[in-house]
């Protein structure tokens, strides 16, 4: 299978736009302007990522950012072979070699002096040094970056510096409006509309309280989690436990208000 | 059982029998003995009377007047009926014990009140740990100066008796054991004090009372119904709790014998009731949310009417309409409510009022607003089947409004109208709704009243100078009672003055040498960020030089070392430091250094300056505090240093002012400054606690008191996750130092060298 190939994302993702970001990015990477999607989680990020690649038919290579990353493991190596070393490409030098549009995910996550590695590749140089090879590689046509980034949680040691976020254009999300959440919900789950509202109703429950003891409210991920418990057949009130309030919270306090919130919506 | 004799014949002849048994001849006891005895037989059995008129024999021959005789003929039938007579034995020997003592006049109280305390505690077990407790106390507050005789009466008996039955209304008899044992123990030697804390007059009496009551309380429920308020109502404001019990007059304007105080809002906040015990099966938690529910609907839905138009009867209609429809609308936003109202919300009896005698208002908007709420009501009267069906429809439509309600409202007033309804005498039976506010909310007033709020307001007058900040309060730990002391210490902080920053200056001359050393030390712990490792099997990158030596290895034939990658490690200092200064009179003490003379304040210095120089080379932040305490109502918290501030003159100047004075009251100090330290966003955080001698003060004769409380609190900072040592320059301190901070300290013996050890043993720490 060629490269380009394999990182084709070859079904349609199911994405319900908010507004018209799709025209917009549809225009960036006409341009090929480096994006940014800020946004809490699970409000629909990666899969609009997914989707806008799907829909311009251009490989996706997704690299999840962590703290231990290094600017290596974006770039690449040399490793060690029994006749000396090769150079293995990173993710980054793969993509911008053949093309793909680079998605970084949660790039916050990663240090700085890794993220300061994407800066010439995201002006109007379009390069990428390799200095241990000596190389310096011209960015493919198609190639595009498009990082994420969650502003809700992060210390204030972990901001983009301003010279990185300086060469963004920028999508903000948030989660969908009620009526377009319980939409999202019926038709990745299949449940009932009204189901979704109570559903939407106690998400919104939960997003009160951020900054309150809950460092994000419930996302629309964990929505269409508990929509599709429910879905297989567990309580109403069982699956919202299990998918809504466990995983978000170790707060007693929080806890107690959400379950009763929960009792009451589902009488 | 005896017959009852009233119109018997021989009842007369009975009656003097009976009066000879008692053979008391105070003339007060003929006007009640007939009635007290006829309440006796009919309740007691004949030895039980026998016991009664003996019992009234020896109060009455006691000597101390006719009141307890009198309180006991009248009290004892009611007390039986709940006890039964068997109790009399137990409640007679307290009785004689207490004529024993010195504290006669306590008897009366004891009597007076024994009958109300019978209906809060019917098992005879609990009445029994009751009459213990009275024992104990009298035992423990009555004192003696010479000998072992008591000699002088317990001054807080009598108050506690008259206090006996409102404090059994809210608390256990476990809870009032703990009360009154902090009394017994706090205020033993003070009668002025004690006697106010056995009344409640007392603030921490009132705070005990309040820790040791049943139910929940608000103030423990703070946070969880914030939450619940802004998670399902989007709404947020301040709680505040009323009192319920200890004084009911206090909060509510609306108060009455026959209604509690019922919750309210206004601009300053929600009230509602301090403590709210489980009732009908719904908990303490779930009656505040319902309140709360109810009154965040009335903040959400309802639009204030003018009251002016209205009669008072209207106002109560369209208020129970108006209830009635934002219940509808929280039910249609939240159906699973409906259980908790339908509890909470009091069903009255279809025809329990008597329309010819009484005002019947209430009760027929009691039992409307039951048919809205619940569709199972079973009511049967006409008109009202006729309103829950209008009220549907009006409903039915969308939201409805306030006006509309209202117009519903007085249509149903005019429907059912009474001549009756003006009686003065209103049927209250199950029409209190409890958790619903009194709707003050929903009224607005065209002409503004005359009433006397309404005078011109009295000239303000001119606040007096504050020259420092109000007091914090913080508890201290009692270790006899293993239990805290609410609010007891008041700490003042302020800033330290200023004096000439070059003294400190000069000190630090003097110790150039040690400070050259020092520095070589600090070199080596400055956090050098990034930090290679190399020789790892994994890696993030290859370590060339090595790989390439491996290869030749492999490729000659030898073992190839596998280790050729290397990593990075972030190495940063994230630790915060605040360094807490025992500035008390000891400090003044001199100490010989070398061939003259200084003082441990001097040297103090000295350190001090040295240490913070040290810590400002490495960069971490670093408060100085120094505190010493005259008592708790007066414990000094100087801020010498902040986080934000550099090493620099002003801080200098601060330093060289430092005095000695007063004594150590070391754990309240301790808690203040955490509070400074927690909020700092370090990883690690670090209190030095330098002091020269053990916690005490001059207002506590117990040794120990303040060692464990200093002890405990070292205990909180660790939940703070707080890391506390101390230094201490007491040479004796080995004997309490280790209680406190368990293994956490270092004990400078030599004086003299304190300023080369301070900043030697922060390093240690923190290497």
């Amino acid at each position: 299978m060629s490269k380009p190939e394999q990182f084709k994302v070859h079904d349609e993702p199911f994405y319900q736009p908010q507004r018209n970001e799709v025209a917009l990015y549809e225009a960036a990477y006409a341009a090929r302007l480096p994006v940014m999607v800020k946004g809490p989680t699970g409000c629909g990020k990666s899969r609009f990522i997914e989707y806008m690649a799907w829909k311009l038919g251009k490989p996706l290579i997704t690299v999840a950012c962590n703290e231990d990353m290094t600017a290596s493991d974006l770039v690449g190596r040399y490793l060690l072979e029994a006749n000396g070393t090769r150079w293995l490409d990173g993710p980054l030098t793969t993509a911008a070699r053949i093309g793909a549009i680079c998605y970084l995910d949660e790039v916050v996550e990663a240090r700085q002096d890794t993220t300061v590695v994407i800066h010439p590749l995201t002006d109007h140089r379009r390069t990428l040094p390799l200095d241990k090879k000596g190389e310096l590689i011209h960015a493919h046509p198609d190639f595009q970056l498009v990082i994420s980034y969650n502003p809700g949680y992060q210390s204030l040691m972990k901001d983009l510096k301003q010279s990185t976020k300086q060469r963004f254009t920028a999508f903000e999300f948030d989660y969908p409006e009620a009526a377009l959440e319980a939409t999202i919900l019926v038709s990745e789950s299949g449940i009932d509309a009204t189901i979704a509202a109570q559903l939407v109703s106690i998400g919104a429950t939960a997003r009160r309280l951020k900054g309150h003891g809950l460092d994000e409210g419930i996302s629309t991920r964990l929505l269409v989690y508990a929509a599709t418990l429910i879905k297989g057949g567990v309580s109403a009130v069982d699956a919202c436990r299990m998918a809504l309030v466990r995983p978000i919270t170790d707060d007693r306090d929080i806890r107690d208000t959400l379950d009763h919130a929960i009792d009451a919506t589902f009488a | 059982m005896t017959t009852l004799a009233g119109n018997d014949d021989a009842w007369p002849e009975r009656l003097a029998a009976y009066r000879a048994q008692l053979d008391c001849r105070f003339p007060q006891i003929g006007e009640v003995f007939e009635a007290s005895l006829l309440d006796a037989l009919s309740v007691l059995s004949p030895a039980g009377v026998g016991a009664y008129l003996d019992t009234g024999r020896f109060l009455g021959g006691m000597g101390r007047g006719v009141e307890p005789v009198l309180a006991f003929l009248q009290e004892w039938p009611s007390i039986a009926r709940i006890l039964g007579e068997e109790a009399l034995p137990a409640i007679n020997d307290t009785l004689q014990l207490i004529w024993k003592s010195p504290n006669g006049k306590a008897i009366s109280p004891f009597l007076q009140t024994l009958a109300a305390v019978a209906r809060r505690l019917p098992e005879r077990a609990q009445m029994q740990r009751y009459l213990e407790l009275t024992l104990e106390l009298m035992e423990r507050t009555s004192s003696s100066i010479h000998g072992i005789h008591k000699t002088f009466a317990s001054p807080g008996l009598p108050d506690f008796f008259a206090q006996a039955p409102t404090l059994l209304g809210s608390l256990a008899i476990g809870g009032l054991r703990n009360w009154v044992d902090y009394g017994i123990r706090n205020y033993a030697n003070h009668p002025e004090r004690q006697r106010a804390y056995f009344r409640l007059q007392l603030a921490d009496s009132r705070a005990v009372f309040q820790r040791e009551r049943q139910g929940t309380l608000l103030v423990d429920q703070q946070r969880p119904l914030d939450l619940y308020l802004r998670a399902l109502w989007g709404d947020s404001a301040q709680l505040v709790p009323y009192a319920t019990a200890v004084d009911p007059a206090a909060d509510s304007p609306r108060t009455s014998p026959a209604l509690p105080a019922l919750p309210y809002y206004d601009a300053t906040g929600i009230r509602l009731p301090d403590v709210l015990d489980d009732a009908h099966g719904i908990s303490g938690v779930d009656r505040y949310r319902a309140s709360l529910a109810h009154i965040a609907g009335h903040r959400r839905w309802s639009t204030p009417l003018f009251a002016d138009n209205f009669s008072p009867m209207q106002r109560m209609a369209i208020e129970s309409f108006e209830d009635s429809r934002i219940e509808t609308l929280i039910l249609r936003r939240y159906p699973g409510l409906r259980r908790i109202f339908l509890a909470l919300h009091p069903r009255p009896v279809e025809g329990a009022c008597r329309p010819a005698t009484e005002s019947c208002l209430r009760h027929r908007l009691t039992m409307l607003s039951r048919a809205l709420l619940d569709p199972e009501h079973g009511y049967q009267d006409a008109s009202l089947r006729e309103f829950v069906a209008r009220f549907a429809q009006t409903m039915a439509q969308g939201e409805a409004s306030s006006e509309e309600i209202a117009t519903l409202a007085l249509a149903y007033v005019a429907r059912t109208r009474r001549q009756s309804d003006q009686l003065a005498n209103v049927h209250f039976t199950d029409t209190v709704i409890g958790y619903r506010d009194d709707n003050r909310h929903l009224w607005r007033f065209h002409e503004l009243s005359d009433d006397e709020e309404m005078f011109e307001q009295p000239p303000t007058t001119a606040t007096p100078e504050v020259d420092r900040l109000p007091p914090r309060h913080y508890p201290e730990w009692d270790y006899q009672s293993q239990s805290y002391r609410p609010d007891w210490v008041s700490v003042y902080e302020s800033l330290h003055p200023s004096g000439e920053a070059a003294t400190i200056d000069r000190l630090l001359e003097k110790h150039t040498a040690l400070a050259r050393r020092l520095k070589r030390l600090l070199d080596l712990l400055r956090p050098q960020d990034r930090v290679r490792i190399r020789y790892q099997e994994d890696g993030s990158e290859l370590d060339l030089d090595i790989a390439i030596r491996s290869l030749i290895d492999f490729k000659s034939g030898a073992t190839p070392d596998p280790r050729i990658n290397l990593s990075h490690r972030t190495n940063g200092r994230n630790l915060a430091v605040l360094l807490l200064l025992d500035l008390s009179e000891s400090l003044a003490d001199k100490v010989s250094v070398g061939d003259g003379e200084q003082t441990v304040l001097e040297l103090s210095q000295e350190a001090v300056s040295l240490l913070a120089w040290s810590i400002e080379q490495l960069g971490d932040p670093l408060a100085i505090a120094g505190f010493h305490s005259d008592t708790r109502h007066d414990v000094r918290y100087f801020h010498l240093k902040g986080y934000s501030e550099r090493w620099g003159d002003p801080v200098k100047g601060r330093l060289a002012a430092m005095q000695a004075g007063y004594s150590t009251r070391m754990g309240a100090a301790m808690r203040h400054a955490a509070h400074y330290l927690a909020a700092q966003p370090a990883e690690k955080k670090l209190m030095l606690i330098l002091t020269d001698g053990r916690p005490s003060d001059v207002d506590v004769q117990d040794e120990r008191l303040l060692i464990e409380d200093a002890r405990k609190a070292v205990g909180e900072l660790d939940q703070q996750r707080i890391f506390s040592y101390c230094i201490s320059l007491d040479r004796r301190a080995d004997e309490y130092v280790s209680d406190i901070f368990g293994g956490r300290y270092a004990v400078i013996d030599r004086v003299d060298r304190l300023p080369e050890r301070l900043p030697e043993l922060f390093m240690a720490l923190t290497r």
